[in-house]
């Protein structure tokens, strides 16, 4: 690009530059904590995955995680349990966000608070609740039999169905919150021209309305999945030590083994691999967005 | 499609209320075969309440309303067969322009080959033939406008209602889709009721105007009945610029502050009148008036230069204000000077003062 010539040019130049420097400073102090907080430490762990216990260079504990099956074990039941979460949070979710939408405002927002409730509490008292609630001689196993609903206690924890319990319960405003934005912003007037064009109140649904609100809920779906797959204290308490997820391998990696390497290089591949779904997942919603859903 | 196939449309006291508001009250309203009816009315005059009705997305509280012999009236919209052309066009952004005029059709249950035939056709009539695959992002709001127009005539309804559809556009393309939609109307000749507060949209286009205002229907005539002899002041006032300055009719004959005047015709009743000045049937008088022009002094309050002509504000002797244009070739006239206005004799309209009488 040549350089403009002319009267002021040079102080005119100057001034934009001054000017994107003051912008570029004020995000100094979050970069600098960002650097501190995050790319220090995952740059030290992953550098830690490819040394063994005396320092020197290898590839062991990666070869390990291929060679052991405890390791493809703990990934196996991670990715499960976050899609099994991401289902049963879509089922739940899904049509909640569309009754909230079609509350008057003011409803909504209040409905949105007990919604939003959850966020509020601690989310190692939400999960200890739980498990007080879920227990075998607990609350819902007491009062169950009691009104003779069941005989025996059922196990509702220490499994996968506590474990399940947990992170839905934990995970759905994850999922409402996106839907319900996306349900809002769709114009009334699609649904009129809908019906106004012969559809039923179902197919209006089906043809215009999930459509439409569907880059919410794969928003949804991408935020519950990708948060599972790094959920440590739920399977920790609520799976009675029968459900082992990669972060509480990590955990017992460390705990345990004191081996800081292997913890690190399973860290490093969860890393990688909730990067690339991501990076997948990004392309097909923008690609959603191409056709459609963009500025009407 | 044939004049025969549209459908006339009958409303019987449609009335609605929002708490205290009434928003439509004891609505009659009769659209014939194949006519082009506009509703105008200032913005909360109840105009789209009486649309949204019709489509059926507003349910009012008592009334009827038939298509033809049908009573719809409780009927659900998907149900009432009428196309509709939304002022915001609500074309569906997820689908293409050929999926979004075939939508009606595939919930006809029509097949392919005949549903791609209607949709080429649509697009010809619309003049966007070739323009199918284009997403709704991709489009001009004219081109929208054109889209909307063809989803809501692809299946061949027998009445159209459009909501002030051509709001969006620029002044050109409007004045442009105006001659446009009047055009496809007489080809098609469905019913067509369409509504918009734009009163020069309303006489360029309709075959008849139903003026609203206060949930009411005030006046329903011809565009040139409406300009020329409107029902009440707020019709005179809402449909091009007037005056009104008062008059007086006696047995000897009318009179402004004083000076006599000859009417296109003599009122019926005697007393105070309002007598309707447009700026486009007054004249500047150069010389003496003529056999049946009333002649009103008047005073230059003010001359504006608009390149076709100068736009004179003047004040009549009993202080009310008037404008009327001059040839902007003639000579300028003054701030302060004195002219005589001339108003044709038949180009005369009263209006009785007290309004309830009218």
């Amino acid at each position: 690009m040549s350089k403009a010539a002319g009267p002021n040019a040079e102080g005119l130049r100057r001034d934009a530059l001054v000017e994107r420097l003051a912008l570029f400073s004020l995000s100094g102090p979050a970069l600098l904590l960002v650097t501190m907080t995050m790319l220090l430490p995952v740059g030290w762990l992953f550098w830690l995955s490819f040394l063994d216990d005396a320092g020197a260079l290898t590839l062991e504990h990666y070869r390990r995680m291929l060679v052991q099956p405890s390791y493809g074990r703990a990934f196996r039941i991670t990715f499960e349990i976050s899609f099994i979460t991401t289902a049963i949070c879509i089922l739940l979710g899904y049509p909640l966000a569309y009754v909230l939408s079609q509350l008057p405002r003011r409803a909504a927002n209040i409905c949105m608070i007990a919604v939003m409730l959850p966020f509020w509490t601690s989310l190692l008292v939400r999960t200890y609740a739980w498990l007080v609630l879920l227990q075998r001689q607990g609350v819902i196993n007491t009062w169950g039999m009691k009104l003779g609903l069941w005989d025996t206690p059922l196990t509702l924890v220490h499994n996968l169905n506590g474990t399940l319990i947990g992170m839905v319960h934990i995970m759905l405003p994850f999922m409402v919150l996106p839907v319900y934005a996306s349900m809002r912003a769709i114009d009334q007037d699609y649904l009129r021209a809908a019906a106004n064009l012969g559809a039923s109140p179902t197919w209006a649904f089906w043809l215009v309305f999930l459509p439409l609100s569907l880059p919410g809920l794969l928003a949804g779906a991408l935020m519950v999945f990708i948060l599972c797959l790094g959920f440590y204290v739920t399977p920790a308490v609520l799976g009675g030590g029968k459900i082992t997820m990669v972060a509480n391998r990590i955990a017992t990696d460390i705990e345990l083994f004191f081996n800081w390497g292997a913890a690190s290089s399973l860290g490093v591949v969860l890393f990688v691999l909730t990067g690339a779904i991501l990076y997948v997942a990004s392309r097909v919603v923008r690609l959603d967005r191409l056709l459609g859903g963009g500025a009407a | 499609m044939a004049r025969d196939a549209a459908l006339p449309i009958a409303v019987r006291h449609l009335t609605k209320s929002y708490g205290t508001l009434r928003v439509l009250d004891a609505v009659d309203l009769d659209v014939q075969r194949g006519e082009f009816l506009t509703l105008l009315g200032p913005s909360g005059s109840g105009k789209t309440t009486l649309l949204m009705m019709l489509a059926g997305f507003v349910r009012p509280d008592c009334g009827s309303i038939t298509f033809g012999e049908r009573e719809v009236i409780r009927l659900p919209p998907h149900k009432r067969d009428v196309g509709m052309v939304f002022q915001n066009y609500a074309l569906f952004p997820h689908l293409d322009v050929t999926a979004n005029i075939a939508f009606p059709l595939r919930l006809r249950g029509i097949g392919k080959a005949e549903t791609k035939q209607r949709v080429e056709q649509a697009l010809e009539l619309v003049k966007l033939d070739g323009y199918g695959a284009r997403r709704i992002d991709q489009l001009s709001g004219g081109q929208r406008q054109r889209i909307a127009l063809a989803r809501a005539i692809v299946f061949e309804p027998r009445i159209l209602l459009m909501d002030e559809p051509l709001s969006a556009l620029d002044k050109q393309l409007r004045e442009h889709m105006q001659i446009e939609l009047r055009q496809l109307h007489e080809r098609l000749g469905m019913t067509t009721v369409y509504v918009t507060h734009d009163q020069r949209e309303a006489l360029t286009m309709s075959d008849r105007i139903a003026v609203i205002d206060l949930g009411r229907i005030r006046q329903i005539d011809t565009p040139k009945a409406i300009y020329e002899r409107p029902a009440n002041r707020f019709v005179a006032e809402f449909i091009g610029e007037s005056t009104f300055v008062t008059v007086n009719v006696d047995s000897r004959g009318c009179s402004f502050n004083g000076i006599p005047l000859t009417l296109a015709s003599q009122p019926a009743r005697k007393g105070p009148h309002h007598l309707m000045i447009r700026p486009e049937r007054l004249t500047i008088l150069e010389h003496a008036a003529t056999e049946g022009v009333n002649l009103l002094p008047a005073t230059v309050t003010a001359a504006i230069y608009q390149g076709d002509s100068v736009l004179v504000h003047a004040s009549l002797t009993d202080g009310s204000n008037v404008s009327v244009r001059a040839s902007a070739s003639a000579r300028a006239p003054l701030v302060g000077e004195n002219l005589n206005l001339g108003l044709k004799a038949v180009d005369t309209y009263l209006l009785p003062a007290d309004e309830s009488a009218a």
